[in-house]
């Protein structure tokens, strides 16, 4: 059957032209090219450290793995090893996680849920963010008053003056304190008010809707906060400096006892910064390898983060 | 002399049709009514004003709400509907700016009073949200942890079928109670949320908008429920809908915001409360009338 089909007003030739017209977005096509730019150069520098370090660490990390990581300190190259090292940032990790941790995360849920929006807790926000880029070495100074001298009857009565693991972790501690802050508070304001209300809704108490929801939603975004701060304390070599860790030879064992705490120390990147300065091409080598394991430790706390706050997330 | 904002004086010196017998100037009209004296009053709202710092958000608000019906609050954006539900179980005490002065009676109790728990008034006086809030956890936990911080005691599970069932839900949800609210539809997770505020077992049920993020299919199950369950709780509803209000509410309240002279803000005002048949027939207040004829907001 004939269908009487209106007749199209526009010729559909006129219509093709109009909808494949060029316009050329010229701003566009540079800004994304300058990105572009951005992230390969980033990403080029990024290449070059690691192929260089593990280059440079190859011959170590492939012919003497265990001897490196259980090996101590010493004159020679081909028989040195970090196992002090390892310990020291074994231990200042703890530090961190047992102190700042714990410190940091309540203190974001208290400014955060518990605080009154009032200008002396902006006050606050204000100035933690402000000690956030308080320079390393200045925290290293401050360990090296407290800790070191003043608290030294704690830290290392003995022999080692006050210079010891416990005097870097608790540096440390407090110098990734307010990062650890800053993350948790932003994680815990990013959880929907609504789910609070629901909470306080039928009932609950302050304690019971930050406890069952809060905390649960926020905890993906406060380990990952929290882990990446980890990452940066095993990392900083300035604190130790001041703190004190040893530089040359290290005779006292890497024993993982308590009173071991209280002897001289050493940690990953004081190893990596003396045997930087040593001539032999020996221990340039060591350094490579080194910093490759430093680097391994630091991915692997991230690889953590990251399959926690996954499994966190699935839960939702 | 009425005091501001009660059944509007104006409206007593237009033509009535029937003579209305000399009513208590004090007392909006409508609470004089037999049927209304029949209830008993589990609200009372004594010259009631919400400030937020010091906006004044409502003010001089007085009404009674009665057990076991639904009241439907009415009115244009803006003119606090809202923020005097929330006055009901204090969720304004969340918002630190927000303060209440007047008297809001709960059989007679101030619910402001120093002495009051909020925590406890939340246990009677339920609400249920705009948008759907379940937790993000199971159907199941969205349930049982009201009555688990109410430290209710008895079997949790039949807490849980027996809200579900009240919220007309336990059939599309019996199978998967421990799979997460969040992948429910959302007609599904406000009736969730209605079956939570049941479990808990409250005397009065607040419900801010709570279809206005639903289809109508879901709407009209959510009427349905309301309609079913108002012979056990007392209802208080915040509409933006009239057809909504007038299809399931009992009496309604208009409010309508009066613009300050002083400064650019709005503060919202209760006009008329009244039996819903005659608020959308014929009110005693003319801004009623042109905001329910369609005329005005």
């Amino acid at each position: 059957m004939a269908m009487t089909t209106p007749p199209l007003t526009a010729a559909p030739e006129l219509v093709r032209q109009r909808l494949q017209g060029k316009k050329v977005d010229t701003a566009g096509l540079v800004f994304r090219g300058l990105l572009v730019v951005a992230l390969v150069t980033t990403m080029a520098v990024l290449v070059v450290l690691l192929v260089d370090v593990i280059a440079g660490g190859w011959s170590v990390l492939s012919t003497r793995p265990v001897d490196f990581l259980t090996g101590k300190l010493g004159s020679v190259a081909a028989r040195s090893g970090i196992a002090q090292g390892l310990r020291g940032t074994f231990f200042i990790g703890v530090f961190v996680v047992v102190l700042a941790f714990p410190l940091g995360v309540g203190a974001a849920i208290y400014l955060e849920e518990y605080a009154p929006r009032s200008r002396f807790a902006r006050f606050v926000d204000v100035n933690i963010r402000n000690l956030a880029g308080v320079p390393s070495v200045v925290y290293g100074l401050l360990g090296f008053a407290i800790f070191v001298k003043a608290l030294r009857f704690l830290t290392g009565p003995g022999s080692a003056n006050g210079a010891t693991v416990i005097s870097a972790g608790l540096t440390l501690a407090i110098l990734v304190l307010p990062i650890v802050i800053i993350t948790a508070a932003e994680a815990i304001r990013a959880v929907p008010d609504s789910l609070r209300e629901a909470g306080f809704g039928v009932g609950a108490t302050r304690w019971e809707v930050v406890r069952s929801h809060v905390l649960p939603y926020a905890s993906p975004g406060i380990l990952t906060g929290t882990v990446l701060s980890l990452a940066r304390a095993l990392g900083e070599a300035a604190p130790l400096i001041l703190v004190g860790a040893t530089t040359g030879f290290l005779s006292e064992g890497a024993g993982y006892s308590l009173a071991s705490l209280q002897e001289r120390f050493t940690a990953m990147p004081m190893v990596i910064y003396t045997w930087a300065g040593r001539p032999q091409p020996g221990f340039q080598n060591n350094t490579a390898a080194a910093i490759v394991v430093l680097l391994t430790v630091v991915l692997l706390a991230n690889a953590v983060a990251i399959l926690l706050r996954n499994r966190y997330e699935k839960r939702r | 002399m009425a005091p501001k904002t009660r059944t509007d004086p104006q409206g007593d010196k237009r033509p009535s049709p029937t003579a209305r017998p000399r009513v208590d100037a004090n007392r909006p009209v409508a609470e004089q009514r037999p049927e209304n004296n029949a209830r008993t009053t589990v609200f009372e709202l004594e010259d009631l004003s919400v400030y937020y710092g010091s906006f004044r958000a409502i003010r001089n608000v007085d009404m009674r709400v009665c057990e076991k019906q639904i009241t439907a609050f009415i009115g244009p954006s803006g003119c606090g509907k809202t923020t005097l539900l929330r006055c009901f179980n204090r969720m304004n005490d969340l918002v630190d700016i927000a303060r209440v002065e007047g008297k809001v009676l709960y059989h007679g109790v101030d619910l402001y009073d120093s002495e009051v728990n909020p925590v406890e008034v939340r246990r009677r006086i339920g609400m249920v949200f705009q948008k759907p809030n379940p937790f993000p956890k199971s159907i199941y936990d969205n349930i049982a942890f009201g009555p688990k911080v109410a430290g209710t005691k008895g079997n949790m599970d039949e807490i849980v079928e027996r809200s579900l069932r009240r919220a007309a839900l336990w059939d599309e949800v019996k199978d998967r109670l421990k799979a997460s609210a969040m992948g429910l539809s959302g007609g599904q997770q406000q009736r969730l949320c209605i079956a939570r505020a049941l479990a808990v077992d409250p005397e009065v049920i607040l419900m801010d908008e709570p279809c206005s993020a639903l289809d109508p299919i879901a709407t009209g199950r959510i009427e349905d429920l309301m309609e079913e369950i108002k012979a056990e709780y007392t209802i208080i509803i915040v509409t933006h809908n009239m057809q909504q209000a007038a299809r399931v509410s009992d009496r309604c309240a208009f409010f309508t915001a009066e613009v300050n002279e002083t400064s650019d803000t709005r503060t919202g005002i209760l006009v008329e409360l009244d039996q819903t048949e005659k608020m959308f027939s014929n009110p005693s207040d003319e801004r009623t009338e042109n905001y329910v004829t369609g005329r005005f907001g």
